[in-house]
Order: C-alpha cells, then structure tokens, then sequence
C-alpha cells in the first residue's frame, strides 16, 4: 500500500533570466514515472491538474514526433499545447519543444529528467524561453551576465511579507 | 510589444544579477554606498546606477546619515515576482498530486501481478 507523502512540494526556481525549473519527487520507480508521463490514457488523468479536463492527448514519442494535449478549464475555455520531441532516452529524458497555442511566442525548450533513488524518482522540468521577454514578459539583459544566480532568496523575504 | 524601459517594475529590475547581488546584501541589512561597492568590487558610479534602478521600483530605500548615503531594502514590490512563480508552482502541484494518484495505481496493479508489464 502505497502513501502519497509528497503531495504539494513541486519547487518552482528561476535559475536564469530566461529559463524555469520545476522540481518534484514521486515515491515510484522512474519507469512508471514515465509511464505515467508518456501515456495517453495516463496523462489524461493528471495533466489537467485540479482546473479543468484533458480532453485530447496525442503523443507520438519518437524524435521529430509530435505532441498535443487539450484540455477545457473550468471556467470553460480551451487550453492547449503542442510540441516536438527532441530527444528521447527511456526512463531518463525527454527533450521537447512546447508551443502554448493561442498565444504567439509563448514557446520554450523543455527538459524532462527522471532520476530514481532507492525507488523514489526525482523529476525535473527544465524550460527555456528564447528569451527573459518571453518568460515572463518583462526585458532588462544583464550588462555582465555570466553568473546564474536564482530568486529563492528574494522569494522568501517576500513571502514573508504574508 | 514596446520595450518596457528598465526601471519599469521589480521583475526588470531583478534581470540584472548583480541588483539581485544588491539585494541579497541589502537582506542581510542596510548599508552605507561604499560597503556596496567594496563588497561587488565594481566601480562606484556603476554601483550607484544599479541602485538608481532599485530605487525608482521601490525596491530600495535610502536615508542620509551623516555624510554617508544609507540603503535598505524594501521588499514589497518582490511581491509581484513571488506571486507570478507561485502561479506555476500551483499549476505544477496540482498537476504532480494527480500524477502521484495516478502512480499509486501503476504501483499496485504491478504488485498484484507478480510478472508486471515490463
């Protein structure tokens, strides 16, 4: 009998100026992980999360192969994404393009990895944007660039505003 | 869409890594201009062109004292930029909550079956 310890502990960073980082751990071998991640029944079942119902799922997993899922939110409208793959390694990576439609340039470069430990699998989405502007909409290239550091630190004393 | 100017907003001021620098030393408490510049180790006037941009989003705030130039932070425009991240951090939650179901079943049906599916 399995328990789900980790419900709600997706961590979100902003490790560089154009790029998102979500991280989260399941408590399941990688394999079903990407079972999970990689079916289309499956997929139905989670992608939507709790705002509305996946109501197409095509995945073509092969490299130059492509993806498109849809979904209707709650409030009634459709949301979809579609994409190409990239890069596939079974059980560990996937690299995919994602287009959110109905939105010009909102697209990135997404890196799914899979890495399991003692039954457990850390998972981690790596997505860049072609730029800062397109992230988040907002622009300002740094003069010196070079290092990358994240917002975590600014994040939390700003969360403890309340 | 326009180039939004540089001061614009605390998200465009936070693009730069060495005003995030800024204000990780400025957490830790105000300080005078030249502890800034000896700290960075970049010259003054780009020091204080940084801090112009901070300054004119809120994100810090300055006191005389004496004939030094005090700066502290003031964290509330970051309140923008938590928000936005706590966006997808809600929407990727959601979504892993599922998956969690969704792999609690993958786990037992393979149990239940000694053989699995691999």
């Amino acid at each position: 009998m399995s328990t789900v310890t980790s419900s709600g502990t997706a961590v979100v960073t902003l490790p560089a100026d154009n790029q998102i980082l979500i991280t989260r751990e399941f408590d399941a071998p990688a394999r079903l992980v990407w079972k999970a991640w990689t079916t289309p029944e499956l997929i139905k079942r989670w992608w939507a999360g709790e705002r509305g119902e996946v109501t197409s799922v095509e995945v073509d997993l092969r490299v130059g192969g492509r993806w498109r899922h849809v979904m209707v939110a709650d409030g009634g409208f459709e949301v979809a994404f579609h994409g190409e793959y990239r890069e596939i390694v079974e059980h560990e990576r996937i690299v995919s393009t994602e287009v959110f439609e109905g939105m010009a340039g909102a697209h990135s470069l997404n890196t799914l990895t899979l890495t399991e430990r003692d039954g457990r699998t850390t998972l981690t989405v790596l997505a860049e944007y072609p730029s800062k502007e397109v992230r988040d909409g907002h622009i300002e290239s740094g003069m010196e660039g070079g290092m990358q550091e994240s917002l975590d630190k600014l994040e939390q004393v700003a969360a403890s505003l309340g | 869409m326009a180039r939004a100017a540089t001061t614009a907003d605390a998200f465009n001021a936070v693009a730069e890594p060495r005003r995030r620098q800024i204000l990780d030393l400025l957490a830790d408490g105000e300080k005078p201009v030249n502890d800034l510049v000896s700290v960075l180790g970049l010259a003054q006037p780009l020091v204080s062109k940084h801090l112009r941009v901070l300054r004119e989003v809120g994100l810090v705030e300055v006191r005389d004292s004496g004939r030094q130039r005090v700066y502290r932070l003031n964290a509330r425009p970051l309140k923008d930029i938590h928000d936005w991240v706590s966006g997808y951090r809600r929407w990727w939650s959601e979504r892993f909550d599922r998956m969690d179901v969704v792999l609690a079943e993958l786990k037992e049906s393979e149990d239940g079956d000694e053989h699995g599916d691999e």
